[in-house]
């Protein structure tokens, strides 16, 4: 590791962001020893990301466990591990791995804590590398967040830099429901400055500002936070961009102070348009703000399709930062609300 | 381990060591179900059930050889399971009619029964659910240093669901301390077995998973203790699960709305002549447990406790309306207490 500046006295050094996860998940086991990691090739090999480097050495074969390629037994494996003492961390290693183990999370584990009005919860983390950008194809890059939002019972966490990873992993092991924590597996190579303190924690259901501005509020998320704010830098507009960080339940007060501000609203969503987290985000602030708004809510979202795999059409179908940046300031000139690119499309 | 003498529940489970209580479980269970039916028919329950009139012999055989603090799941035909393993008719009755004395608080309905304190996990609505359940359950006993076991119950419609062959794997390669018991009762829903499954016995299938597989005489409690027994002696040894085929069968369809007219032309006629409660009395008879033709004084006297419970149920409330957002996600008003399994803190 280079060097890097001194925060508060302590040496801060730039890593990997998929480092930031291991830091998480190794303080989370030494400090509470009912803490297991469950997956694919994560204890021997340390991960297909190498986010569990090390851990196997460090808590034994008990603790840090190579499951089969078998998400429904694993999944549901914790479900029953979390019920009955542990607080397990099941990776998926790529979210779409999650259908065909579904059942576990979204009706067992999503139920568990009603039906015993309390008695029985499920303290169960579920971590999976997430979105599109690297040329995975249609099977291997979607969010899937709907999938998990339209469930009452779960937490829907999405990281977007190193700091971020620790703070909302390290909130989601210690809480006492299931949660699922969404990773943009495009920034795990990502080197940051990050100050690794073990303390740190995100709570769950608070968004950040990630950059202030006045005319208009950029809510977004995950790989999405570094696009907006990019675009933000390249706009004549000053722009505010808000880092949701928690999906599910996501911090209105946040939001809705942030939009009573600027008057403006636009989501910047990696979701199809028919099912993108923004609809509930702009239901809300309509219903709040209605006679404060200067401009219709804007959503900036994928087209329904699935992603296309060749480098040029994947590039086109992800929001850019010039894209963004496009329609955030047409928004601000016009107070209107620009069609999104594929309605123009030859 | 948390045996309490206090515990009502608990104590009507440890009653199980005494051969005549088995058989009065049985009649028990018998009682409870037809009372469903006619409580079904006045209008006091909602939805559907499940009946299990025919399989009294299983439940009480698996309660009967493990202990309170062992944990189970287990279908929605999970009625007499409930009951055999400590709930109360009164606590069965209850949930299934939806009042606030129910095991679920009326929150779960006839295919949610759950008793934290005698090792019930929320029966499941979800065929094959459980099986992974358990088997983390049996994880969670092994890494905390019980050597408690997990019990999944199931049906023969579960063996051809991905569920089961990735839970027998998966315990199979970790060793874990999980009894698997299918209770083949010839048809899941309204399909006969030789129509969904190649195979006539569900016990062979431990043989690609490396453990034992086991058939057994459904329809005669010690069988399925003596079975269970050995199992579970296994299991506690480190030795790894079992598979254990209960041949048995219901007397009514699949559910509420079901007249099993797909059943075989005097097929059940040829098991009501092996009655599980007819069998075990003539047996209790042979060995002077109880005098020849008591049963029909005992159902008497079931009947009587049947009906108070089904009194007490019906002067019971509905829960109340806050009960449908207190017990989403943590913070539950009042606070959660929740049930630490091997823990004396409950």
């Amino acid at each position: 590791m280079g060097c890097g500046p001194v925060v508060g006295g302590i040496f801060v050094a730039k890593i990997w962001i998929r480092q930031a996860v291991l830091h998480a998940l190794d303080d989370a086991m030494a400090d509470d020893p009912t803490v297991i990691i469950m997956g694919e090739d994560v204890a021997a090999a340390g991960g297909p990301f190498k986010t569990s480097e090390g851990l196997l050495a460090n808590y034994g074969p008990e603790r840090v466990i190579d499951t089969p390629i078998s998400e429904m037994a694993f999944l549901g494996a914790g479900v029953g591990a979390a019920v009955c003492g542990l607080k397990p961390v099941i990776e998926m290693m790529f979210i779409e791995f999650i259908g065909v183990a579904l059942d576990q999370l979204t009706t067992q584990a999503a139920t568990m804590r009603y039906l015993s009005r309390g008695k029985l919860t499920v303290p169960m983390v579920v971590r999976a590398s997430v979105g599109a950008g690297q040329g995975f194809g249609c099977q291997h890059s979607q969010m899937l967040d709907h999938w998990f939002r339209g469930t009452p019972g779960l937490k829907v966490l999405v990281t977007s830099s190193a700091r971020t990873s620790y703070g909302l992993l390290r909130s989601a092991i210690e809480d006492p429901d299931p949660v699922i924590v969404l990773e943009p597996r495009l920034l795990y190579g990502e080197r940051e400055e990050y100050d690794h303190d073990r303390t740190y924690r995100i709570p769950i259901g608070t968004a950040e500002i990630a950059r202030p501005g006045t005319d208009a509020t950029v809510v977004t998320c995950g790989a999405m936070v570094r696009v907006a704010q990019q675009a933000a830098e390249q706009s004549n507009a000053s722009i505010e961009v808000i880092d949701l960080l928690t999906l599910w339940p996501w911090d209105r007060q946040t939001v809705l102070e942030s939009v009573g501000r600027t008057g403006r609203l636009v989501t910047v969503e990696e979701a199809p348009a028919g099912s993108g987290w923004g609809s509930g985000v702009v239901a809300t602030v309509v219903r709040e703000l209605f006679g404060k708004l200067k401009a219709p809510p804007h959503r900036i979202t994928l087209p329904d399709a699935p992603v296309p795999y060749a480098g040029p059409l994947e590039a086109r179908f992800l929001p850019s930062a010039d894209y963004v940046a496009e329609q955030v300031d047409a928004l601000v000139r016009t107070n209107r609300s620009p069609a999104p690119w594929w309605s123009n499309a030859a | 381990m948390t045996i309490s003498n206090s515990n009502p529940l608990i104590a009507r489970r440890a009653a199980l060591s005494d051969r005549l209580e088995q058989l009065v479980r049985m009649i028990e269970i018998r009682l409870v179900e037809e009372r469903v039916q006619k409580l079904f028919g006045e209008g006091h329950i909602r939805g559907s059930t499940h009946l299990a009139n025919g399989q009294e012999a299983v439940a009480v055989g698996i309660a009967r050889s493990v202990d309170p603090d062992d944990v189970v799941t287990c279908t929605y035909r999970g009625h007499g399971h409930a009951l055999a393993l400590g709930v109360t008719p009164t606590g069965v009755l209850g949930e299934i009619c939806g009042r606030v004395i129910g095991c679920a608080g009326g929150l779960g309905g006839s295919m949610h029964l759950l008793e934290p304190s005698v090792g019930l996990l929320p029966t499941s609505a979800i065929v094959g659910a459980g099986l992974p359940v358990a088997c983390g359950a049996a994880m969670a006993a092994r890494l905390r240093g019980t050597d408690r076991v997990a019990v999944s119950i199931f049906g023969d419609g579960s063996a051809n669901i991905g569920a089961f062959h990735e839970s027998l794997n998966f315990a199979a390669i970790r060793k874990l301390p999980v009894i698997f018991v299918c209770e083949n009762n010839l048809y899941g829903e309204y399909s006969r077995i030789n129509l969904t499954t190649p195979v006539e016995d569900i016990a062979i299938r431990a043989t690609s998973y490396a453990m034992p597989g086991v058939i057994v005489d459904g329809q005669d409690v010690d069988a399925v203790a003596a079975a269970m027994a050995i199992a579970v002696a296994r299991a506690r040894a480190g030795d790894g699960p079992s598979l254990l085929e209960m041949k048995t069968y219901r007397y009514s369809g699949h559910s509420r709305s079901d007249p099993a007219v797909y059943r075989l032309p005097g097929e059940l006629d040829v098991w009501l002549k092996r009655d599980p409660i007819n069998l075990f009395a003539e047996r209790l008879e042979s060995e002077k447990v109880i005098a020849s033709g008591r049963l029909a004084a005992l159902t008497d006297d079931v009947r009587t406790t049947v009906d108070a419970a089904t009194a007490e149920v019906l002067a019971s409330p509905v829960p109340h309306l806050d009960e449908i957002l207190a017990h989403v996600t943590g913070g539950s008003p009042g606070g959660d207490q929740r049930w630490n399994f091997w823990s004396t803190s409950n």
